[in-house]
């Protein structure tokens, strides 16, 4: 028996999978996502095939509900299919679930069959963090648990027949209050640094650069899984490059030239700075159209070969297109490949694609 | 059933299961030999997801939907407590890792459903062997895809789910028409065409009946019965699935799964049509029972906490089992106080409405009765009251266009009632027809959807004409309006169109309403 949901949820995958891929890379692509991100929560739907049947459109259509709000009150956007009922059956197929970072990170991870990073060793320190897995019967308020409190007044007073079924009125007292509290657990700590680099160049448009950044959060979310402490750097350049903030990092436009190399200088400089390689685990991902000034190609392959490289986890190369570059320079870094393993190159022509590259860039578990 | 695990009931539940099964038939409960199986939540998602059904067909759907109900319980968000079979005897499941005073509740409310299954009007035609008849589909399903392929054959049973809610739910209790037999072949009946001819005496015949009105009476009627025979269904047809089945050029494994998809239609079609009367029911007696007998102090909290968290609503949404049982009590504290009639009705005086009591003591037996003749509709129409309305804070709400939202639209009884009903007629779905299986006399396949005030959904119309077309394999069309104008939809096999069409052509070709 078990067998049997088994082939029909193994053939319902099949189908799906082309469009799970599909289906997630539409809501990467949305980048509705990110405004979440503060939160540390976002939702995702459940992957769903919809059997096409004659049914109402929103337009016109309405219902019953049941709660406060005077008319005009607004209940939000038609969900799923518009369907209203009265609450008889689940609506459309959509079932939202809110997630953490954490499990959004998960289903990342087996959606892409990527494996866990495996930090670097030694730079683990160990420290200790507060885990809320207990109770007690002391507490300050603000821990109170509220429902087990309840439960436990409620209990009482019935035990004591001083409830009243007519009159349902619960009073904890001191003896029936109960708090939320704490163990110490140890926890090893490794950090991380990401550096994200891009051409800011006039050859860059908005659309890549939206690229960039869903990219980006994606490859946020999958670092942040595997470690406790995470910094990130931003840095343009065009002709020069300057560390910025992440805001800036999204919007700026520049026009002038471009010379990668100041970049990658600007990079190894922070690094030797702030993040000492055998304290860090650093992950580097530059970004731009491929279209690099001729001669600045060879310096740019020595920093990276001579000093980069050694000192990083992994170093990423995704190359947007836009009408302008000449793309050239993802030659030059897939050459590398071949000789050293941190490196990785990918293509991203545009949105479908975002979640190919993530695969590459995070499929080797550094 | 042959399942290979273990479903037997544990000597408490078993002892649990006697004593509240007795208590239900003291309250009056008439239901089903029941039959109560345990099993794991992982194996109850499974079963839920195949409808209540181990044995059903195989589809992708339903991995689709276990899927889905897996996430949910692996999430916390969802559980299934409870899931029962309308079936002689009635299955009922239970999931093992439940409390005890969680099965309590679930096998008093399963017999509340059981009594409900056996008793309520629209169930009457039900199969009640639906388990041997869902696991003979499943045989034969099955049999068809080791036949013709497992791919040929679900993209099959795709379409026909495409169309699957395309029934006429009131026909199990309607005769409309004669089965089509396929045999019959004396169409033309003699006396219909022949003229009324009045009684006389030989000698005044010729007067009393002139040959020449007669002879012209016979050509009016002969052309009548000509015009009436070339349209085709000779109504409009509800039953689509039907129609498909009985005209449709099929392979007769095709046939054959179109009419297993309409059954299992028709089997489930009741229980969408009772949802509120039929959940309110079983809530209503898992109520009594557990708190005027069932419940032991130490569970009092536990039962309070689950029975609220199924009553509870969320948002704005209206929650079944909560408005079922709400109106029931409604109803049975109505009948018991007297607060219906003529009399009552006519009182404006508002303190007196309110403790208005005739100690009629007639609420229990009303509410028998209810659960014997209604469904959702009727149960809402008649019984639906304004201070029922104001007392829950129910409102209507409607689609805004500019801000693409659903706002609250009123708090007036009227409008709630008519939005409530609106939504349950005929599932909350669009009526569609059959008007003509020989359009254009080409054979084509003339749909129309019979408008009243919401449009349909395009892009999915569109498609599931697409599903249609492929079962017809003529052009199929559909009639419908669009943003207030007349429409009509094609697909070809390989194109889809679609024209405005003027009002003259509308009304010429006859609504479901005019009949011919």
């Amino acid at each position: 028996m078990g067998q049997k949901i088994e082939r029909d949820h193994q053939r319902f995958r099949k189908i799906v999978r082309g469009k799970v891929k599909s289906n997630l890379s539409k809501y990467i692509s949305r980048g509705e996502m990110i405004g979440k991100k503060g939160k540390d929560l976002v939702s995702i739907p459940l992957p769903q095939i919809d059997i096409p049947q004659f049914r109402y459109g929103s337009k016109g259509s309405g219902g019953v509900g049941q709660g406060d709000g005077e008319p005009g009150t607004p209940l939000g956007p038609p969900q799923g299919e518009g369907e209203s009922g009265a609450g008889d059956q689940p609506g459309g197929h959509i079932l939202e679930v809110e997630l953490t970072l954490e499990e959004l990170a998960a289903i990342l991870g087996e959606e892409l069959a990527l494996p866990r990073i495996e930090p670097r060793g030694k730079k683990n320190i160990i420290s200790r963090k507060d885990k809320y897995t207990t109770i007690r019967q002391t507490g300050p308020e603000s821990l109170r648990h509220f429902k087990r409190t309840f439960k436990r007044a409620l209990r009482r007073q019935i035990a004591s027949q001083t409830y009243d079924p007519n009159l349902p009125i619960v009073l904890p007292i001191r003896a029936d209050k109960q708090y939320r509290s704490w163990k110490e657990v140890p926890q090893p700590q490794s950090v991380a640094v990401i550096i994200y680099m891009m051409d800011v160049s006039g050859s860059m448009t908005d659309e890549q650069k939206e690229i960039v950044r869903i990219e980006a959060f994606w490859i946020d979310t999958w670092i942040k899984a595997h470690y406790q402490g995470i910094e990130t750097v931003y840095i343009i350049h065009d002709a020069a490059a300057q560390e910025v903030d992440e805001h800036t990092f999204y919007h700026t436009r520049e026009s002038g030239g471009t010379k990668i190399s100041t970049a990658y200088e600007l990079a190894d400089k922070v690094i030797d700075a702030r993040y000492p390689p055998d304290q860090w685990n650093i992950y580097c991902f530059h970004f731009s159209d491929g279209d690099n000034w001729g001669d600045d190609i060879p310096h740019c392959v020595e920093i990276l070969t001579e000093r980069l490289l050694a000192k990083v986890n992994l170093f990423g190369y995704g190359q947007v297109e836009s009408p302008y570059g000449s793309g050239e320079f993802y030659e030059y870094i897939h050459e590398l490949l071949s000789e050293r393993e941190n490196v990785i190159a990918s293509r991203i022509p545009d949105r479908e694609a975002i979640l190919g590259s993530i695969k590459e860039f995070l499929g080797t578990g550094r | 059933m042959g399942t290979p695990f273990n479903t037997n009931l544990p000597p408490h539940l078993q002892a649990l299961k006697q004593e509240i099964e007795g208590y239900a038939r003291e309250f009056g409960l008439d239901f089903f030999e029941t039959i109560f199986e345990v099993i794991d939540a992982e194996n109850l998602n499974e079963v839920a997801a195949y409808g209540g059904f181990p044995t059903r067909y195989p589809h992708w759907s339903f991995g689709m939907a276990y899927e889905e109900l897996k996430k949910g319980y692996d999430y916390g968000l969802s559980k299934i407590y409870e899931m029962v079979i309308n079936n002689d005897p009635c299955y009922a499941y239970l999931m093992r890792s439940n409390h005890t005073v969680d099965q309590k509740l679930v096998m008093a409310h399963v017999y509340g459903h059981c009594d409900f299954f056996k008793n309520n009007a629209f169930f009457a035609q039900t199969n009640r062997k639906m388990m041997d008849e869902m696991a003979n589909h499943g045989i034969r399903i099955r049999r068809y895809e080791e036949k013709n392929g497992e791919e040929e054959v679900e993209a099959f049973v795709d379409r026909c789910m495409s169309i699957d809610d395309l029934i006429d739910i009131h026909s199990t209790a309607i005769k409309r028409r004669d089965e089509v037999s396929r045999y019959d072949f004396d169409a033309e009946k003699e006396d219909e065409i022949k003229a009324t001819r009045f009684k006389s005496k030989d000698y005044m015949d010729d007067y009393i009946n002139p040959r020449d009105a007669i002879k012209a009476e016979e050509e009016d009627r002969k052309k009548l019965k000509e015009v009436a025979t070339r349209t085709f269904p000779e109504h409009p047809e509800k039953d689509i699935l039907l129609f498909l089945i009985e005209y449709a050029p099929l392979k007769p494994w095709q046939r054959d799964i179109l009419s297993i998809v309409r059954d299992e239609a028709y089997y489930f079609a009741p229980q969408a049509q009772t949802k509120i009367l039929n959940e309110g029911w079983a809530s209503f007696w898992h109520s009594t029972i557990m708190t005027q007998k069932v419940l032991k102090p130490s569970e009092v909290v536990d039962y309070a906490d689950h029975h609220s968290g199924t009553m509870a609503t969320h948002g704005p949404r209206l929650n079944p089992y909560k408005l079922g049982i709400e109106l029931l009590r409604d109803i049975e504290h109505r009948w018991n106080t007297g607060k219906f009639g003529k009399e009552y009705e006519e009182c404006d005086d508002l303190e007196k409405r309110r403790n208005w009591d005739k100690k009629l003591g007639l609420g229990r037996q009303k509410i028998f009765e209810v659960r014997r003749v209604h469904n959702d509709i009727t149960f809402i129409d008649t019984f639906l009251t304004p201070e029922f309305c104001g007392e829950h804070k129910m409102f209507s709400y409607a689609f805004q266009e500019q801000g693409e939202q659903y706002v609250i639209e009123s708090r007036e009884f009227e409008k709630i009632k008519q939005r409530l009903l609106f939504s349950l007629t005929n599932f909350g779905k669009p009526w569609i027809y059959v008007i003509d299986g020989n359009y254009r006399n080409r054979g084509e396949l003339l749909l129309k959807h019979q408008h009243n005030g919401v449009d349909l959904k395009m892009n999915h119309a569109a498609d599931t004409l697409a599903n249609v077309q492929y079962i017809w394999s003529r052009p199929v069309h559909l009639q419908t309006v669009v943003d207030g104008k007349p429409t009509m939809l094609s697909f070809d096999g390989s194109e889809h169109t679609t024209r405005n069409i003027g009002e003259g052509d509308d009304s010429k070709r006859n609504g479901p309403t005019k009949g011919r």
